[in-house]
């Protein structure tokens, strides 16, 4: 699959009072075309960041992007003017943002929200403008687009308001779609509603989609790849049903473990994982992870794990993968140091 | 089956916002829980599940109904009386960082719920006491010193639980307890309130929208639409056999963090929103959004029949 977008050793860090949080450390991915990736992690792990930096969204200062670099079709995102980046932002690159009550202006119609894109990217006449507006909303499935094109985002339900940002978002067709968190302000039964628009309109017209997400369960019902990240950096990326299957990283684990399930059986304990992330501000030195982890050894504490290949699809950075970790002498896990 | 030691009967909530217009958040629910038991209480925001809770330990007047705790009818206490109930009724809030005064260190947020209530002689057996306290949901002695910004979510979330334990309550009300807090963090919390529902028999109202996280924790589940009670069974029950087709969709809405039986399940996607509570639908709540409507169920509210013991629901398509 040819990528469409690829992410170089990108690292971003934000200036605050306390010092400088290093928020995204080191990060490298591609996505191909017509994919759906997901990018899971909790708050603080780094994603929403990895996202709005090939948006170029953060704001410098604070933010900081130190290194890196962002191909989108072969054009290094980063190295754009801020008039050459709009050209590509709500016109190749789609967004939706969490929170749908906050993400649409409010003084301004819905319809005029979506005609904006539509006449500065498309270079369309208001009119074709309103026309192609009207079968967006369609499209994602809000009733009576004539009318509703002319009210404003408060007339609108949270379900119904996340439908306009995907019709924004999807408006000049673009070749990514970026979701982060699209459905966590909503409720199940119309988060099932949005998740079933998000995999049709995918299949329809063929957009990769960039998923940011913290629930599990939507990753197993949308996706193809997930990279999985922690404290700043990718711990594990592979298909899902590698994800799910066979979870190598002790954070994915410990993830899969800690969630439950609708088959299990009352009493059985969910199994949590201790302590909390790391401060960022100072990382550590060794393995982002390693606090935290059951299975740690002398080495994770100094060193940062390279990414292992585990299959053509399934990497991994974990220091259990070296070949040394696997000698029976260090099976309790606490051996010499490598 | 021992008796009821929390009995809600026939609770009404509603909100005068003036122009005649009344939002009936909560339109006569009844439930009750035993001692030591879980209640899940379900529903999607805008049900009225937190105006229920609140209403139950009565941070809002309740507009008609009453709740029996342990047999007297907390609805009617004075004043005074009401605060020896609310020793023995406490409740746990969503949001970790809005709940917890940030002007206060620990031992004062937890010290608060001692003095009101004249739990602690001396300024030292305070100290002593919350520093049990906080012992006992897995921090340490030292935090007592500091203010709530030093901690993480998870760590605000047990200093939630420590000034709501510190007046040994009986019955606890746990709000969205967990839905602030990160994926590997609940299930610390969860397994908190567990041991601890355990050591002190504990009765639990779980107000959440999780539904596999309610499932886990409940005995029982009660669903909510739209101000009232859908369904209600214990819990392994409902799910194996939801019989309101809300129950079903809303069941079948939720992600399952596993690939292979996210291929195989059938969905049940509901058209439409939550309609507003302000102008509900005549007859039957969810008729509007219903797979299943029938012409009767625009006419009458469907009553709360048990099907089976133990699991009843307002719905026509089984009266």
């Amino acid at each position: 699959m040819k990528p469409i977008l690829e992410v170089k050793d990108l690292n971003v860090s934000f200036e605050v009072y306390g010092g400088e949080v290093q928020a995204v450390r080191g990060v490298n991915f591609s996505v191909g075309e017509g994919e759906a990736v997901a990018i899971v992690g909790e708050s603080g792990s780094g994603k929403s960041v990895t996202a709005q930096t090939i948006m170029r969204l953060i704001p410098t200062p604070p933010g900081n992007i130190k290194s890196g670099s962002v191909l989108f079709d072969g054009q290094d995102l980063l190295s754009l003017s801020e008039r050459e980046m709009q050209k590509v932002r709500g016109n190749k690159i789609g967004m939706i943002f969490q929170d749908p009550m906050t993400s649409l202006n409010p003084t301004m119609t819905v319809g005029a929200q979506i005609i904006e894109g539509l006449m500065k990217h498309e270079k369309l006449s208001r009119s074709a403008a309103r026309t192609r507006a009207i079968e967006l909303l369609s499209m994602v499935g809000i009733p009576n687009p004539e009318s509703r094109i002319k009210q404003y985002p408060h007339h609108f339900s949270g379900g119904m308001r996340q439908r306009v940002m995907i019709a924004i978002a999807l408006a000049c067709n673009p070749s990514l779609l970026i979701a982060d968190e699209p459905t966590t302000a909503l409720d199940v039964t119309i988060q099932a509603q949005i998740l079933r628009l998000m995999k049709d309109l995918q299949q329809k017209t063929k957009t990769s989609i960039i998923l940011i997400t913290h629930d599990l369960g939507i990753v197993a019902d949308v996706c193809d790849r997930v990279i999985v990240m922690y404290a700043g950096q990718i711990v594990e990326t592979g298909t899902k049903w590698e994800i799910f299957r066979n979870p190598q990283h002790p954070y994915t684990k410990g993830l899969l473990r800690s969630l439950p399930r609708l088959d299990q059986r009352k009493g059985e304990p969910l199994v949590p994982i201790f302590g909390t992330p790391p401060d960022l501000i100072q990382p550590p030195k060794g393995c982002g992870f390693c606090s935290r982890c059951d299975e740690a050894m002398r080495i994770c504490e100094t060193d940062v794990p390279a990414p292992t290949s585990l299959s053509d699809t399934q990497t991994v950075r974990c220091w259990l993968q070296h070949p040394l970790a696997k000698s029976p002498n260090m099976a309790e896990g606490k051996g010499a140091s490598v | 089956m021992s008796q009821a030691f929390v009995e809600v009967q026939g609770l009404r909530k509603f909100f005068d916002l003036g122009n005649k217009r009344v939002l009936k958040a909560v339109n006569d629910i009844s439930f009750s829980i035993r001692k030591g038991e879980t209640l899940g209480l379900v529903g999607e925001s805008g049900c009225g599940k937190s105006t229920a809770s609140r209403t139950i330990i009565r941070l809002y007047e309740p507009t008609a109904g009453q709740v029996l705790l342990d047999g007297t009818d907390v609805t009617k206490l004075s004043k005074a009386k009401m605060k020896a109930y609310r020793r023995k009724m406490q409740m746990i809030f969503q949001d970790p960082y809005a709940s917890l005064n940030p002007r206060m260190t620990i031992l004062d947020i937890v010290g608060e719920a001692l003095d009101i209530h004249g739990l602690a002689g001396s300024l030292t057996e305070r100290k002593r006491k919350v520093e049990e306290l906080l012992e006992m949901v897995g921090l340490n002695a030292e935090h007592a010193s500091r203010y709530p910004h030093e901690f993480s979510g998870g760590q605000r979330q047990r200093i939630g639980i420590t000034r709501a334990l510190a007046v040994k309550p009986e019955f606890l009300i746990l709000d969205e307890p967990i839905s602030a807090l990160d994926v590997s963090i609940q299930a610390q919390i969860i397994n908190l309130m567990i041991d601890l529902q355990k050591k002190m028999n504990l009765t639990y109202l779980f107000v959440a929208h999780d539904l596999s996280m309610v499932k886990y924790m409940s005995d029982r589940v009660a669903v909510m639409y739209l101000g009232k009670i859908v369904e209600m069974a214990p819990s392994e029950e409902l799910y194996a056999n939801p019989q309101h087709p809300y129950t079903q969709a809303l069941l079948s809405a939720i992600p399952v963090p596993d690939p292979d039986l996210e291929a195989k399940k059938e969905r049940i996607v509901l058209s439409g929103d939550l309609p507003s509570p302000l102008n509900p639908p005549s007859g039957c709540p969810f008729r509007t959004r219903c797979p299943a409507a029938m012409p009767q169920c625009a006419e009458k509210m469907p009553e709360f029949k048990e099907t089976k013991p133990g699991h009843g629901v307002a719905c026509h398509l089984h009266n």
